[in-house]
């Protein structure tokens, strides 16, 4: 057996929630091909649900009010649209409003390259409404952390999974290098896109720091988060997710209000993702990373010269 | 089809324990002289929030409340008849209502988010997307397995989640009780005018037992029984609310006023006088609820 996935992990966390946890599992196809990219254990506890997305969201929310903790997978994030109100409308008010709680962990899973409506990125939309908790962990320790943080909270939880993280097996820490010229930020699976970008500007002379982001909501601004920035004076928060009102443009803000310095966000473009090239509108990648650094740079040193 | 007459079971009222019939009219006068309180407080101008009256529609929760009261509630918007019927504290309300800390939601939710959690009254708050309560108390019978009462009313009967919650408790044998309160209206716009079948075949279609009947309450007692033990089950239940959708207007005289028809129907069997030391017991400590000069301190006025 080789060194553990992030998909081993999801399972294993699965077994144990349903095995010895009184936990729950829901969901559409559940048992189908694959057992959900196999994420899913064969064990007691899994319940599928008929393809009626906002009765299944409402079923497991219910199932959360009387203390299952379900975990409610969703296929595909284009789906959270339809899920999305039982979640939102009660799930996440009902700490607010009644001092209740329904503490149901979605996972929301997100793809590259399947066309309109299998690979959007839908996360910024559940940072927008309070009561939520939302995170996108890509290596197995972060899914073990934000597991442990879910089952010590009472609060419903969205994680932005991505197939790509399914087989990874490596830990994945900041770099924070000596006079970095830029800091970039990473969401998501564009956190393995930064990795080869940054290897690629250094080749050109730029040299970056890659801090990863985890938690979306609630985004505490830390030392952890603002020192490689106050350092680089500019930086880019990357986001798989569309760019307009999203993660990218909501953190951005954030970073340059905590810090005062020039931070751009990049995302996807106001367009539809597609199914084929070259109209897929797909997440940012190596190459695009380092053109917007680029970008940056050169637009600064043409105010420097100004 | 719809009328006040409806499914009735002919002269039960004549056959039922009379402690249980006094004890029906009792929640049910509980509801109109508590809603009473409110009518007057909102002429007085005490309210600035809106509300979302019970009143003609009382029958319903006032009869289930004595055969069920142990299962899990799921209520709709128009919740007071349910809450006060299933044993809330009308002080409770009464500071939900004024958005205060001693509310049942600390005065947080408002009158159409009524929750309960307390005296054994499991009682979960709707949020106000009509029709959200069916999945959820679908949901939650399915985690604990406790029996599990839904109300919901005529338009979100029409809300798609709404059939699929229900087809799925049947394929999982659920125990919830699921109850229309079809008082024919989606705020001014009658059934007919949205619709051209029935909530009841679409309930015995998904393979569950359904009845249509109208909201004399010996006859939903009744139903209750029987349905209790055979769930999921279905209730369309013909009433008629007596104001206006949102707020404490009227739109005209109501189809059927049952309340009147529960406290004649009492007379008849001789029970006149007992019906009478009833209402007024409960209007003089509903008029302490609702006294000016505490409503005034409660208002902030």
């Amino acid at each position: 057996m080789g060194p553990r996935t992030v998909a081993d992990t999801i399972r294993e966390i699965t077994k144990r929630h349903l095995t010895q946890n009184n936990g729950l599992l829901l969901g559409e196809s559940i048992s189908a091909v694959g057992w959900v990219n196999n994420t899913v254990p064969n064990c007691p506890g899994i319940v599928e649900l008929p393809m009626t997305d906002v009765a299944g969201a409402g079923i497991a929310v219910g199932t959360a009010l009387v203390g299952r903790r379900p975990i409610f997978v969703i296929r595909f994030q284009d789906f959270l649209i339809l899920n999305g109100s039982p979640l939102i409308f009660y799930a996440a008010k009902v700490k607010e409003l009644h001092g209740k709680s329904a503490p149901v962990f979605v996972r929301a899973i997100a793809a590259e390259g399947l066309g309109p409506v299998h690979s959007g990125i839908l996360h910024s939309i559940f940072m927008h409404f309070p009561g939520f908790r939302v995170c996108s962990p890509m290596t197995p320790k972060e899914y073990e952390e934000i597991w442990e943080d879910f089952m010590t909270n009472d609060v419903p939880m969205i994680v932005s999974e991505h197939r790509m993280s399914y087989s990874n097996t490596q830990e994945m820490k900041d770099v924070i290098v000596e006079n970095a010229d830029i800091t970039l930020y990473a969401i998501s699976s564009v956190r393995f896109e930064v990795i080869k970008a940054t290897e690629m500007l250094k080749r050109d002379g730029i040299k970056c720091n890659i801090v990863h982001i985890v938690w979306l909501k609630p985004f505490a601004i830390t030392n952890r988060l603002i020192e490689p920035l106050l350092q680089s004076k500019r930086g880019i928060v990357i986001d798989p997710g569309h760019e307009i009102a999203g993660a990218s443009q909501s953190i951005a803000y954030e970073l340059n209000q905590a810090t005062g310095c020039s931070v751009k966000a990049l995302g996807l473009y106001d367009r539809t993702k597609c199914l084929c090239p070259p109209f897929q509108n797909k997440a940012p990648d190596a190459g695009r990373i380092c053109e917007t650094a680029k970008e940056v740079l050169q637009n600064e040193r043409n105010l420097v010269v100004a | 089809m719809r009328s006040g007459t409806f499914g009735i079971v002919r002269n039960l009222s004549k056959i039922f324990n009379q402690d249980v019939s006094l004890e029906i009219f009792r929640r049910m006068c509980l509801v109109r002289y508590f809603e009473s309180g409110i009518i007057r407080a909102v002429k007085e101008g005490t309210f600035a929030y809106p509300l979302y009256l019970s009143s003609g529609q009382e029958a319903i929760a006032a009869a289930m409340s004595l055969v069920i009261p142990e299962f899990m509630i799921f209520a709709q918007h128009r919740c007071h008849a349910t809450y006060l019927s299933f044993g809330g504290d009308p002080v409770k309300l009464r500071e939900e209502l004024f958005g205060l800390p001693g509310g049942t939601s600390g005065g947080r939710a408002g009158s159409n988010c009524i929750q309960c959690h307390e005296n054994n009254i499991a009682m979960y708050g709707h949020h106000g997307l009509i029709g959200e309560n069916v999945p959820l108390a679908v949901g939650a019978a399915l985690g604990c397995g406790k029996p599990t009462v839904c109300f919901f009313g005529d338009g979100a009967a029409e809300e798609d989640y709404v059939f699929a919650a229900m087809g799925f408790a049947v394929s999982h044998k659920l125990p919830v009780l699921f109850v229309c309160e079809d008082n024919n209206l989606s705020i001014l716009t009658t059934v007919d005018t949205r619709r051209s079948w029935s909530m009841t075949n679409v309930a015995t279609a998904l393979g569950m037992p359904g009845i249509d009947i109208t909201d004399d309450p010996w006859t939903v007692f009744r139903r209750t029984q029987e349905l209790k033990n055979n769930l999921p089950a279905f209730l369309n239940i013909y009433t008629c609310r007596a104001n206006w959708h949102v707020g404490t207007g009227t739109d005209g005289p109501p189809e059927w006023d049952r309340y009147s028809m529960v406290k004649q129907e009492l007379g008849k069997i001789g029970l006149e006088e007992q019906v009478q030391e009833i209402e007024k017991e409960t209007q003089i400590q509903m008029e302490k609820l609702w006294d000016q000069e505490q409503l005034q301190i409660l208002s902030g006025k």
